[in-house]
């Protein structure tokens, strides 16, 4: 479904992606691990379109998404939807309206219908009777899930998600753990997480890549990542800070 | 004497470049600007905050203004014996100059600045980002019901400002400095409705320039909060500096 290609991008002068070329298949769930900082997320912005590589190509289902107009890339987007690190709700809207928000941009349904279905993905998430709250006024735990119900209010195809588990207590990690595998299952989509989270990693994935130095440097399924022989794959899994990886980015 | 030129050519490129983005963003504005579909909601929420909201201070803005000109103006004039006048300068300066800069100035401070922290926030926080993903044009979001807010409100609140700042002046000059009333009034006649009109064309103008460099400091904000704070200081200096500016160009043009 997703082809990386040799793909490359600096800011200012400092190299994120150097070449990095990645294949993903549609219906997998597929995990990019790597240090913070390392361009997991820029990466992940590269897929939906929000960046732009200095070269190289991404091919969705065949077509070249680096060289698409806008317009042509917010009809793919409709097929997408992405959980963020930070949830990124919209602080002046309510729950509900944020969950409602690509339903109301980009069909005409009545406000009987958009009601309903916004109480449907909350209750996918494990959320009821907060649709009037606003985001200021939720957990962290709380904010992702409502992220996560305004993802895939669209019902997408795929499904992005940034640091799903960072930053909430390890209850909650494990119950966003579950609620992407449920989604996976109920949904039947492609999901691309990126994370440095290694127990969620190993739970979720039926595949998992380590971004290195701006190139995907192994990929396996999470019982091979777990025997790696790779001393950098070796290193950020058993979380060593003495190894071929340096103490800092 | 490296180091200058360095500096100089740095500082030369940099602003070059940000001209160039406003421009483009600009065009992108006037394009989503007469696209469809229309949100009414969002550019009405905009049109209370920037318009509604604005209104008191607009209103003490301007009527101190209009004061303060019969203050500084009345001592000459009644040296002269032609403190009869002051109704027409007053009007002349409020219409022409007073009105529309002040306002503006005003409104770049007020809703300039609130619109950038706003934007600058909703991007350290990926809320930008989130609206791309969504297939959700930022520009036609954000920036349009802004746009449309400012540009056709400035001068709206500037005929209130000139109104309060006639009045203010009215109250100042005949009932502290003795000026007869009629004579006030009767020399606002020497006021031409292209005084009038031109002053607001002068005042939309100020209302694009202040959404347009407003919201594109929002845009380009980095850095978290001490970014988002610097991106507001400096949109509200730049807006101010080009109102300023382009009054010049545009009472050479207009007037």
């Amino acid at each position: 479904m997703i082809d990386i290609r040799q793909v490359t991008k600096f800011f200012d002068k400092k190299k994120v992606l150097a070449k990095l070329d990645l294949k993903i298949n549609k219906g997998e769930t597929f995990v990019i691990i790597g240090r913070s900082g390392c361009g997991k997320s820029v990466l992940l912005k590269h897929i939906i379109g929000i960046l732009k590589p200095d070269s190289g190509e991404i091919m969705i289902d065949g077509r070249n998404i680096t060289t698409m107009s806008e317009r042509d890339l917010n009809t793919l987007r409709l097929r997408f939807g992405m959980l963020f690190q930070g949830a990124a709700l919209f602080d002046s809207l309510t729950v509900g309206e944020n969950v409602a928000f690509g339903l109301i941009e980009h069909q005409s349904l009545g406000k009987e219908q958009i009601y309903t279905l916004v109480k449907e993905k909350l209750a996918l998430v494990g959320l009821e009777s907060i649709e009037d709250l606003m985001p200021s006024e939720l957990s962290g735990g709380m904010k992702k899930r409502v992220g996560l119900a305004r993802a895939i209010a669209m019902n997408p195809e795929l499904i992005l998600y940034d640091e799903p588990t960072t930053g909430v207590d390890p209850i909650m990690a494990d119950a966003i753990n579950n609620l992407i595998l449920d989604l996976h299952s109920k949904l039947s989509v492609t999901s691309i997480a990126v994370t440095h989270d290694m127990r969620s990693a190993y739970r979720i994935a039926d595949r998992i890549g380590m971004l290195y130095q701006g190139k995907i440097i192994e990929i396996g399924t999470p019982d091979e990542i777990k025997n790696t022989k790779n001393p950098v794959v070796r290193q950020f899994i058993t979380g060593s800070a003495h190894g071929p990886i340096a103490g800092h980015t | 004497m490296f180091h200058f030129f360095y500096f100089l050519g740095r500082y030369c490129l940099k602003a070059v470049d940000n001209l160039g983005r406003i421009s483009m963003l600009f065009l992108e504005t006037i394009y989503w600007t007469v696209t469809p579909p229309f949100k009414k909601k969002n550019m009405l929420d905009q049109m209370v905050k920037i318009g509604i909201k604005s209104l008191p201070v607009v209103l003490i803005t301007g009527a101190f203004t209009g004061m303060v000109l019969v203050v500084q103006t009345y001592y000459q004039f009644h040296q002269l014996s032609v403190e009869s006048g002051i109704g027409a300068v007053v009007g002349f300066s409020m219409t022409r100059e007073l009105g529309p800069v002040l306002t503006a100035l005003i409104l770049a401070g007020r809703v300039g600045a609130a619109i950038t922290a706003e934007i600058g926030t909703m991007k350290v926080t990926e809320q930008v980002d989130a609206l791309q993903a969504m297939a959700v044009s930022p520009v036609k979001y954000l920036v349009v019901p802004r746009f449309i807010a400012c540009t056709a409100l400035l001068p709206i609140l500037t005929v209130f400002s000139d109104f309060t700042g006639i009045f203010g002046g009215y109250l100042v000059g005949v009932k502290m400095m003795g000026i007869h009333g009629t004579f006030f009034l009767d020399n606002l006649k020497f006021l031409d409705p292209s005084d009038i009109v031109n002053g607001l064309v002068k005042a939309s103008f100020f209302g694009m320039i202040i959404a347009i460099v407003s919201c594109y400091r929002g845009f380009i904000a980095q850095g978290g909060a001490e970014g988002v704070g610097r991106a507001t200081t400096i949109s509200v200096v730049a807006s101010c500096m080009l109102i300023l500016v382009s009054d010049f160009f545009l009472s050479v043009l207009l007037f």
